[in-house]
């Protein structure tokens, strides 16, 4: 399911169409789909985002910086950057391992295991939320057990820390098992033919070539991991300055009123989701490069 | 195990293994506390809860507006990737980079500027309310929303499969006297179809389950814009962890089925196009 989001390396192909008669259309009809679809994406996906920038300035920068430092925003900024620090590592390690037995080895019921993989995107956030809620909650199945020896999951850090990890599960083990089948593993078995052992072999055969990927991976998974809102508004409990993280500050801020403030600290949001964009561009530059 | 071919790359049991444990540590043992804690309820107490009227609705508006969304993005979103692919102008790479917004914007924030934009003072709302097309807090808000988050499926996977056509084909059915919109019709469109449809299926799939771009702008009304997701987070505030289960097994069996169709149609456009993604 992720194939949507997989790491293309770009090429512009719009000369080779728009130099044969028989790949070309009418002036006229060329032009109405470029004005449909820019008209489209400039209502759907531009104004948004302008719209988030103009209203988080609407009351002056002094409001804006005044928002952003606030003591409970800082929490969630700083809350934020945990769970995305604890999440992406532990994903990034897991999407390798996973890639490497998938892609390098043969077994029965690898399609199933991709499948499996592929689940939580196919998984409302809310539902993603509820399992861990279900697991342990107070009335869940460990819920006791973590109550008498005083340890808190749901409406804590733990709990948000799981959900993030739990959305961002399937992305750097989907980005890299399309790369890593189509190099194949001949590689990898000169390597170790003369001598290399799988450390060694992973690292100066196999990591050079899905860098690229991996890095597309790791953005995607920090951007989703900052960003999460569903699946963390429901084990979080919407502590504030405890258990808020930026996206859930965003919204009771907004559901106060305080618009300005909340447009702002969505601003931030916003800004990385830019840079994301920004970096993900520099990659399928380089990746088209290299191929 | 006689016929146990020799492995030469290290690793398979160690990778294998942490693979299986961590997959069931984070996503199969907790997916099937659902499936446990709603068998407590009984079946008529299950259906009572999945089937009552509000959830009903909750249903409808649901995947109604997620099918509609999805069709909206399917036509748009094919007319985006050949702009993208088949034709020059000038801030095509910009847009081309912020075709993936929706990936990258947390939904919270997507939320709460699609709700400014259409409010009745927003830039849009001020000139669709007089007009008598109220689209925040109501249904149409929850459709802008999912359109919203839907768009880059449809463009990403039809792309790639655009820039791969050989020229030649189209040549060859223009030689045979074909006119340009039976070329498309008759060669192009059959080729794009099964990626078409993937990138229909993943908005849809996306859109059912989506929770954070929505609920602002829906105005969550009972019985009118209330979301599927929603009435599992009303059961919980309410702390009816039965009823919000069932309700999520409801969306759970939906989404394994479609991830199955899914997993097939992707299977269909590496066979048809000889790609492999």
């Amino acid at each position: 399911m992720a194939g949507a989001t997989a790491l293309h390396a770009k090429a512009d192909h719009a000369a080779r169409f728009e130099s044969r008669s028989a790949t070309r259309e009418p002036t006229w009809v060329k032009w109405t789909l470029i004005g449909v679809s820019l008209t489209f994406f400039a209502l759907f996906l531009l104004m948004p985002l302008i719209a988030v920038f103009v209203e988080a300035l609407r009351k002056g920068w002094d409001t804006y910086l005044a928002a952003l430092v606030e003591p409970d925003a800082l929490s969630a900024i700083r809350l934020t950057l945990i769970a995305a620090a604890i999440a992406v590592p532990l994903n990034l390690v897991f999407g390798v391992s996973a890639a490497w037995a998938i892609t390098k080895f043969n077994f029965r019921g690898k399609h199933f295991l991709i499948t499996l993989i592929d689940l939580p995107f196919s998984v409302s956030p809310v539902v993603a939320g509820l399992i861990y809620v279900l697991l342990f909650g107070a009335q869940g199945w460990f819920g006791p057990w973590l109550a008498e020896h005083d340890l808190k999951v749901i409406f804590a850090v733990p709990g948000i820390v799981l959900a993030t990890v739990f959305v961002t599960f399937p992305f750097i083990a989907r980005e890299l098992i399309p790369l890593m089948q189509a190099q194949g593993k001949e590689e990898e078995e000169a390597a170790v033919v003369l001598g290399a052992n799988g450390w060694q072999t992973f690292w100066y055969v196999t990591l050079p070539n899905i860098k690229w990927g991996l890095l597309y991976g790791v953005i995607l998974t920090n951007a989703r991991a900052m960003g999460e809102f569903g699946a963390v508004s429901v084990v979080s409990g919407h502590i504030r300055g405890l258990t808020n993280t930026m996206p859930l500050h965003v919204e009771i801020l907004y559901n106060e009123y305080q618009f300005a403030a909340s447009f702002a600290v969505a601003s931030l949001l916003a800004l990385l989701a830019l840079v994301t964009l920004c970096i993900k561009t520099w990659i399928e530059h380089q990746a088209g490069r290299d191929s | 195990m006689s016929r146990r071919t020799l492995r030469v790359l290290p690793g398979f049991n160690l990778t294998l293994g942490y693979t299986l444990f961590y997959l069931s540590v984070i996503v199969l043992i907790p997916l099937s506390a659902v499936f446990i804690k709603t068998s407590s309820l009984g079946l008529a107490q299950f259906w009572e809860v999945v089937t009552a009227p509000r959830v009903l609705a909750s249903y409808r508006l649901s995947f109604g507006a997620s099918l509609l969304a999805a069709s909206i993005n399917a036509v748009f979103g094919l007319m985006l990737a050949w702009a993208l692919v088949r034709y020059s102008f000038p801030g095509k790479k910009l847009v081309d980079a912020l075709i993936d917004l929706p990936f990258a914007l947390p939904t919270a924030v997507a939320g709460i500027a699609l709700t400014a934009l259409y409010a009745k003072n927003g830039w849009l709302g001020s000139i669709l309310e007089p007009a008598g097309i109220k689209v925040a807090f109501g249904p149409l808000g929850v459709l802008v929303a999912l359109v919203f988050i839907g768009l880059p499926f449809v463009v990403r996977t039809v792309q790639p499969i655009l820039e791969d056509l050989d020229t030649e084909l189209e040549e060859a059915a223009t030689s045979l006297g074909a006119r340009r919109w039976q070329t498309f019709r008759h060669v192009t469109l059959p080729i794009l179809a099964p990626a078409l449809l993937t990138g229909f299926a993943l908005a849809f799939a996306r859109a059912v389950g989506e929770y954070g771009s929505v609920i602002f702008i829906a105005g969550n009304i009972p019985m009118v814009s209330e979301i599927t997701p929603l009435m599992i987070i009303t059961k919980l505030e309410q702390y009816d962890y039965a009823g919000a289960t069932a309700i999520a097994v409801v969306m759970l069996v939906f989404s394994f089925v479609l991830l199955l169709g899914i997993n097939g149609l992707q299977a269909w456009t590496e066979r048809a196009t000889g790609r492999n993604r």
